[in-house]
């Protein structure tokens, strides 16, 4: 997750597909965001880079859709159904993962272990 | 006769033994507390019998080498001072041997400069009268250029008298060990040069008896203008290179480790060092030698080591040292308790300390309720009340008597004794009621040690330091350089860093560029 001006990201990633569950009249994913552009990046407890403002899962709620598909706290959301997650902000965030018309969210995620099981795959 | 009551009290105690004090002690207290009650109507110096017996058991531990005032407090009488103690007497026989044998040492530079000043001054005045009075006839009359020339040395001769006046004659404050350079070098100058005017004028115009009056006026004016400008090299190389700082002196005493750091010129070493005890008469506190060490209960108790004994033949000439080795090594491991008991005596001394300094003030406090400052209307319009008017001395005495025992014990457990007598207190009492102080004004002397200039007798011998350096004292002060300063029993060791160049840089900040924005870390549940 190494981020250098000018390059492409590069990242290794899980794919991860959400089916939102309905609560009365919203659907729900069953976790919380932080970050964006907009945001202050030095006080995120999840990134390794501080300066890095990208979309972070703070927070899953337990038995919630989310976790059922195998979505952790401290993912970096990197994409949402296609769209770009690296550089948005909050709200814009928010828009694209809660849009009323989808059902299913399928998502780009990327953490520090998964970097680190491939290195070791990659070793062996 | 309203006060005797009370000094009979303390003078009969005295002449008793110690053992049936206490007896007399509760006694006097009934009695007197009675006898206050009835006197305090009409008095406006009332004092108050102590409830405390003079001694307590503590006392006897410790120094008894100069409490001679506190038990017999005959105040009245004030014979107390006249005793003389061990410690007066160690002192007296340093002051002896700090007198310098030749007083005039002191003065010889400065009478050989002021010979010299003298001599370059007058130089002028000679060089105008001389042709005046041995050839005044075959002078050329000399109209208003010389007249504006007259007016012009005059002035000059003035402005050097009063700035020689101002800068150099002084009496110096120190004598060096050696030679002073700068001044030497000034000296040198000013005799070689009056010395040259004085050649060519007896070569050029004693001899051939010169005419021209007007030049010898101007060449008098040019003398006293070389004379200015020598002056201001003068003051340039004496004192205004040595202002602006440029090293650091970190200043430590080694007995107790009370350090200073100062901020000082380029000076000599012997400059330095007198610019040192100047300062450290002011800044450091007074060296205490009671105050230093270790009570000896917690030091001896490490030696009390292990014997080694020697089985079999062996080497008797490395056995010693292998002794001794063996010896320090079981030393260190063995467990050591010595810092517990250092811990728990430091601990128990300031609490008796800020005991005994509780009481003090509270004694001093009450005991300066008792005097009032005499208005002087009040003198005259109270014709019914006769009280006894005191000077500040009787004052001072008169409420010397309830403080008396709390500042003696206080002194003994601060170990400061020796540097006031209970002459001293009483004068310094008497100081502070005439100015109007409190009683914490009055305090301050003896609640902090201050410096050593405090303790100081007025005597014009001086102090003998004696100056310890590797490099000669005349040298200027460079980085690295340490000496020392050795008086008798303890000395301060001097080292020289230089000041750190700064580097100072610009940075300017547009006033309207002054923005804040809010920090934002939202949380969404989605």
């Amino acid at each position: 997750m190494s981020f250098i001006p000018g390059q492409p990201v590069t990242a290794v990633v899980q794919r991860i597909e959400i089916h939102k569950l309905r609560d009365g009249d919203n659907l729900i994913l069953g976790f919380s965001i932080g970050g964006g552009i907009d945001q202050d990046p030095s006080q995120n407890p999840f990134s390794e880079d501080k300066t890095d403002k990208g979309i972070y899962v703070t927070r899953v709620s337990k038995g919630g859709p989310a976790e059922v598909a195998g979505l952790r706290m401290g993912d970096k959301i990197m994409q949402v159904n296609g769209w770009d997650m690296t550089m948005v902000t909050h709200d814009q965030a928010r828009k694209k993962l809660t849009k009323k018309g989808e059902d299913v969210v399928r998502l780009l995620v990327t953490r520090k272990s998964l970097e680190n099981a491939v290195r070791q795959s990659m070793m062996h | 006769m309203d006060n005797e009551s009370q000094y009979s009290g303390y003078s009969y105690k005295s002449s008793h033994s110690r053992s049936s004090r206490k007896h007399r002690d509760r006694r006097d207290r009934h009695r007197s507390k009675s006898r206050d009650s009835s006197s305090r109507g009409d008095k406006s110096v009332t004092i108050q019998a102590p409830g405390e017996p003079l001694l307590d058991a503590e006392s006897t531990r410790g120094d008894d080498r100069d409490d001679n005032w506190g038990e017999t407090t005959t105040v009245v009488t004030g014979t107390s001072e006249h005793s003389v103690s061990n410690e007066d007497l160690t002192r007296a026989s340093k002051e002896l041997e700090d007198s310098s044998p030749l007083e005039c040492r002191r003065f010889a530079g400065p009478v050989l400069s002021g010979i010299l000043g003298l001599f370059a001054l007058l130089t002028p005045l000679a060089f105008l009268l001389l042709p005046q009075l041995l050839w005044r006839d075959s002078l050329e009359p000399c109209g208003t250029p010389c007249e504006g020339l007259y007016v012009s040395l005059a002035f000059k001769l003035l402005v050097l008298l009063i700035s020689s006046w101002a800068l150099f004659l002084r009496p110096p404050r120190a004598t060096l060990p050696r030679f002073f350079v700068f001044r030497c070098l000034l000296m040198a100058l000013v005799f070689l040069f009056v010395a040259s005017y004085w050649l060519f004028y007896g070569v050029r115009v004693l001899e051939p008896r010169e005419r021209d009056y007007r030049g010898i006026v101007g060449y008098a004016v040019s003398l006293v203008d070389a004379l200015l400008f020598i002056q201001y090299l003068a003051l340039v190389l004496l004192e205004v290179r040595h202002l602006r700082p440029a090293f650091c002196l970190k200043v430590v005493r080694t007995t107790d480790g009370a350090s200073r750091f100062y901020n000082v010129g380029h000076l000599s070493i012997q400059r330095a060092a007198v610019w040192v005890l100047d300062h450290y008469y002011t800044d450091f506190p007074v060296y205490n030698p009671a105050l230093l060490n270790l009570p000896k209960s917690i030091l001896s108790k490490k030696m009390s080591g292990f014997k080694v004994y020697s089985l079999g033949e062996e080497n008797s000439t490395n056995n010693s040292t292998g002794q001794s080795r063996a010896m320090i090594a079981a030393a260190a491991r063995r467990r050591d308790n010595s810092h517990n008991e250092y811990y728990y005596e430091e601990a128990e001394m300031d609490r008796r300390v800020r005991k005994r300094k509780a009481r003090l003030v509270v004694a001093v406090e009450e005991a300066f309720t008792h005097i009032k400052r005499l208005q002087d209307d009040e003198a005259a319009t109270s014709p019914k009340h006769p009280r006894e008017v005191m000077d500040p001395r009787e004052a001072a005495q008169a409420i010397f008597a309830p403080m008396a025992r709390a500042m003696q014990k206080y002194l003994r457990t601060t170990r400061q004794q020796p540097y006031h007598s209970m002459e001293s207190i009483i004068a310094h009492l008497q100081f502070c009621i005439t100015h109007n102080m409190t009683p914490k004004a009055f305090l301050e002397r003896y609640l902090t040690p201050g410096p050593t200039m405090q303790y100081q007798r007025e005597n014009g011998r001086g102090r003998q330091w004696t100056l310890v350096s590797e490099e000669p004292v005349t040298s200027a002060l460079r980085q690295g350089l340490v000496f020392s300063l050795r008086r008798l029993d303890f000395s301060l060791v001097v080292t020289v860093t230089p000041l750190p160049f700064l580097n100072l840089g610009e940075e300017f900040i547009d006033p309207k560029s002054h923005k804040f924005v809010m920090r934002l870390q939202s949380e969404t549940s989605v």
